[in-house]
């Protein structure tokens, strides 16, 4: 089979040709971009927190007629307040260890700042952007979190400060991320840095491999591995605890939380959003990833069940209407593999044609999206993807209208009508 | 005539059944998904106070300088919320025809039934122009005055869900309510006001948020009390003193503003008025960097504030590629099919018909599908509009809604589009030449 007669019987039909070649081009132009997100997105939920994150829950409260001043009786008040609390809920049954904490991974809620080598740069300068968690000698058990070097924190480290007290811890743990960025050569571990343009040092005791920061959105993007853990009870009129339970026991334990936080102290707010599981609060974080990369793959599954469609119906068109012509030709010697692989090719040209097309106009579509969307560079691999899908696609949808081509007999050719 | 091309028309519909299914579900699908989404940006991109907001004003100083745009994300944007100075000195001055500086505060209410556990609101601490500045509408009473600002009066509005929950509904102006700890007076009870974007403080809810305002009470006094804000602070550096007091001595930003000027000579003067402060400032050694100050109306500032999210822009863009896609498919097949009929349509020709009459037949053979697509689509949009609260976030997906705009608007997409596919298969049917299909019969 050669291409001549394929190109010359296609131009009778410009039309139908273009219109397919058209919709294969948008199709793939659309599907990659779709694919592309869908990936993105998928990524960016799939990757770990660095905590163990079964059996984890959080309780958010807030006194009621608590001191709301920032004076130290006030503070050592809040301060007692908290630690009954803290007594209370690692009292409890199922509870394997609880620490307070200002927030915690995928939480909608953060503390950030920066680290720097040099004492009293500026804020928005430093050598890098940091986040900060604040917990006590249970915060790494209790997150789950793997120190890699140096220590974990002990008792006898944790202080108090008031929760607008802008004093900078003495020592601190660090993500492998933050340490690598201030310390390219390694051993950060005993290194002194300052936090937040301060002049007072702050000395690096432990390394843990991975800890995410609270925000998944675009602006925390930058340092979203970086992150400061501080010794520090943070004291205000409101806390949280993350608990840590036995396996098994996490409803149990979440249910009863409520009854035990009351009965140290009934002053105090926690409604129905007060307790929430780890599991809820990623799914809360990343609804809108995982909306996005549904929506998408909707799209992209009815965007080429139409095409695919198309094409059966405009090939079916065809085969009809050169009825006569295809019986001709088996009457002339051709088999059914030879009409077959006509209509095959016919789709492979059109299809391809539509593609290249597609290709451009696939990384056109990128481009304005990486300019209006802050969306990142599309890989190559994913037009080459999305080529072969539709490529594919093409022939899938071609095959049975061209099995029924092949099926004419020659004897049409000797009927008039 | 017309009703013989309708009956023409489905004859030929039925003929090919296949085809013609195909040509229904591709309009059907291609305008549902694009109206779905349609449904959700205009919920998030809908103006909030059509009728104001161009009146509507927010004042950006430049407190930071060149060091607070270090990122270089924000094309030198001064920040957009303000710290405690100015935004005081802005209300003290009172050059707008009403303004007010708020910040998001998040009390805890002790309800008056003794056996009730505490509950945690949301709300606002603004100034008594606020209310007749976003045109608040009261089910109850008022907002409070002026002379209550000053005193830093303990007076409350509450919003409709809080007074149903605390008074049961029932008109409670005049009546305690315990914040905090504290009693205050409730003045004004607004009827269920939840504006989405919250329009007037983007800066500390993101515009859209689950969250409600449940309490506004005056700004003054909620910074007498101590009362933290619940939002978002940003600082070029760390505080001085500490605490509440030490945010508000600072240079960090967390209060939004509003103004209301009405017209263009107000705008000028505010904004020369804004470039003076500035200056008057810099002579008293707060900046040394130079003026970069911003007046937005409402709508150019929740586009710079990118309140709408950007997923859903290109969820609408993408669908409208498919529903692009979907007419090319559409108007290939009715190429098919009018071309089928070229016979039918040279005994036509021949017996006299102008390709006026051609035309008409086609495009009411377009109409009738792209009718029975869009009766598909109005089916595809209405599940679809009840199935984005299964994928996206609660606070956008609540808000999409269907209204009988919307399904109007649905058929008429599918209608004009599907004729628009046909219009050439429908040229192409009008050019066959009534000799050649004679003869070749």
């Amino acid at each position: 089979m050669t291409l001549p007669p394929i190109i010359a019987a296609l131009r009778k039909h410009k039309a139908g040709a273009v219109l397919i070649a058209l919709q294969i081009a948008l199709t793939l132009a659309i599907v990659c971009n779709a694919i592309f997100i869908i990936y993105s997105r998928v990524d960016a939920v799939r990757r770990p927190t660095g905590m163990d994150e079964s059996n984890l829950f959080m309780v958010e409260q807030q006194w009621v007629g608590a001191p709301s001043g920032d004076d130290a009786a006030s503070l050592q008040k809040q301060d007692a307040m908290l630690r009954e609390d803290l007594a209370a809920l690692r009292a409890m049954p199922g509870v394997v260890s609880v620490t307070p904490s200002n927030s915690m991974p995928l939480l909608n809620s953060s503390w950030n700042g920066s680290a720097a080598l040099k004492p009293g740069v500026d804020l928005r300068g430093g050598n890098a952007r940091t986040t900060y968690y604040f917990g006590d000698d249970q915060f790494l058990s209790t997150l789950g979190l793997h120190l890699i070097a140096g220590r974990n924190f002990t008792a006898a480290d944790v202080v108090n400060k008031g929760f607008r007290d802008n004093s900078q811890p003495d020592i601190i743990i660090v993500t492998k991320a933050l340490a690598d960025k201030l310390f390219p050569q390694g051993n950060a571990v005993g290194k002194v840095i300052y936090l937040n343009g301060d002049t007072k040092p702050s000395t690096i005791v432990g390394e843990v491999e991975r800890l995410q920061a609270p925000s998944v959105d675009s602006w925390a993007a930058g340092f979203v591995w970086n992150a400061t853990i501080a010794p520090i009870r943070l004291n205000g009129n409101f806390a949280r605890y993350v608990i840590r339970t036995k396996p098994g026991q996490l409803d149990t334990v979440m249910r009863g939380v409520r009854d035990v936080l009351y009965k140290v102290d009934p002053m105090r707010v926690l409604d129905d959003d007060s307790v929430k599981s780890f599991a809820d609060i990623r799914a809360n974080a990343y609804r809108a990833d995982v909306g996005m990369a549904m929506l998408m793959a909707v799209v992209c599954l009815i965007l080429l069940a139409i095409t695919a469609a198309g094409i059966v119906g405009l090939t079916s068109f065809w085969v009809g209407q050169r009825h006569r012509q295809i019986g001709v030709r088996r009457a002339l010697g051709a088999r059914k593999i030879d009409i077959l692989h006509y209509f095959q090719l016919e789709n492979l040209l059109i299809a391809g044609a539509g593609a290249l097309v597609g290709i451009v106009l696939a990384i056109g579509l990128n481009k304005v999206l990486m300019l209006n969307f802050e969306m990142s560079r599309m890989p190559l691999v994913y037009v080459l993807g999305g080529l072969a899908i539709v490529m594919a696609l093409g022939q899938l949808a071609v095959f049975v209208p061209a099995r029924r081509a092949s099926n004419v007999p020659p004897v049409v050719a000797t009927r008039s009508v | 005539m017309l009703g013989y091309y309708v009956d023409l028309a489905v004859r030929s519909l039925k003929r090919s059944p296949g085809l013609t299914v195909l040509m229904i579900l591709a309009i059907g699908f291609g305008v549902g998904a694009s109206m779905t989404s349609y449904s959700v940006f205009r919920a998030v991109s809908g103006d909030p106070i059509p009728w104001k907001s161009s009146h509507l004003y927010v004042p950006q100083i430049d407190v930071w300088g060149p060091k607070g745009h270090q990122d270089g994300s924000n094309n030198n944007d001064p920040p957009d919320a303000m710290d405690y100075t100015d935004a005081v000195a802005l209300m003290r001055d009172h050059r707008a025809k009403l303004q007010s500086a708020m910040y998001r505060v998040s009390p805890s209410i002790v309800p008056p039934d003794a056996s009730k556990h505490p509950i945690n609101v949301g709300g606002h601490a603004v100034y008594s122009e606020f209310f007749p500045m976003v045109d608040a509408p009261f089910k109850y009473g008022s907002g409070w005055s002026a002379a209550e600002d000053s005193q830093r009066a303990a007076v409350v509005v509450l919003n409709g869900d809080i007074n149903q929950k605390l008074f049961g509904g029932q008109n409670s102006v005049g009546k305690t309510v315990n914040i905090d700890g504290k009693d205050y007076r409730v003045v004004g009870v607004l009827d269920n006001w939840n504006p989405k974007p919250v329009f007037f403080d983007v800066v500390n809810t993101g515009g859209f948020t689950t969250g409600h305002e449940d309490v506004f009470i005056p700004f003054q006094r909620a910074i007498d009390v101590g009362m933290p804000n619940d939002g978002n602070t940003n600082c070029s550096e760390i505080p001085k003193g500490s605490g509440f007091v030490g945010l508000q001595q600072s240079s960090c930003v967390w209060i939004a503003y509003m103004a209301e000027l009405d017209d263009k000579a107000a705008v000028t003067a505010y904004h020369d008025y804004l470039d003076a402060y500035f200056r008057d400032q810099k002579q008293a050694g707060r900046f040394s960097w130079p003026l970069n100050n911003r007046l937005r109306d409402l709508p150019a500032w929740l586009d710079s504030e990118h309140v709408v999210p950007s997923d859903t822009k290109v969820s609408l863009l993408v669908a409208l590629g498919l529903l692009v896609v979907c007419l090319v498919n559409t108007a290939g097949l009715l190429l098919a099919k009018f071309l089928r009929r070229s016979s039918e349509i040279g005994v036509r020709r021949a017996l006299g018909a102008p390709r006026l009459a051609i035309y008409t037949q086609f495009l009411v053979e377009a109409a009738i599908v792209g009718l029975t697509g869009g009766a598909l689509g109005l089916l595809l949009t209405w599940g679809g509009v009840h199935g984005v609260s299964w994928v996206l976030p609660k606070e956008i997906s609540t808000l999409a809604r269907l209204d009988v705009g919307l399904l109007a608007l649905t058929l008429l997409v599918a209608v004009v589009a599907t004729m628009l596919a046909g219009l050439y298969p429908t040229f192409r049917a009008s050019r066959v030449q009534p000799a050649l299909q004679l003869k070749s019969n």
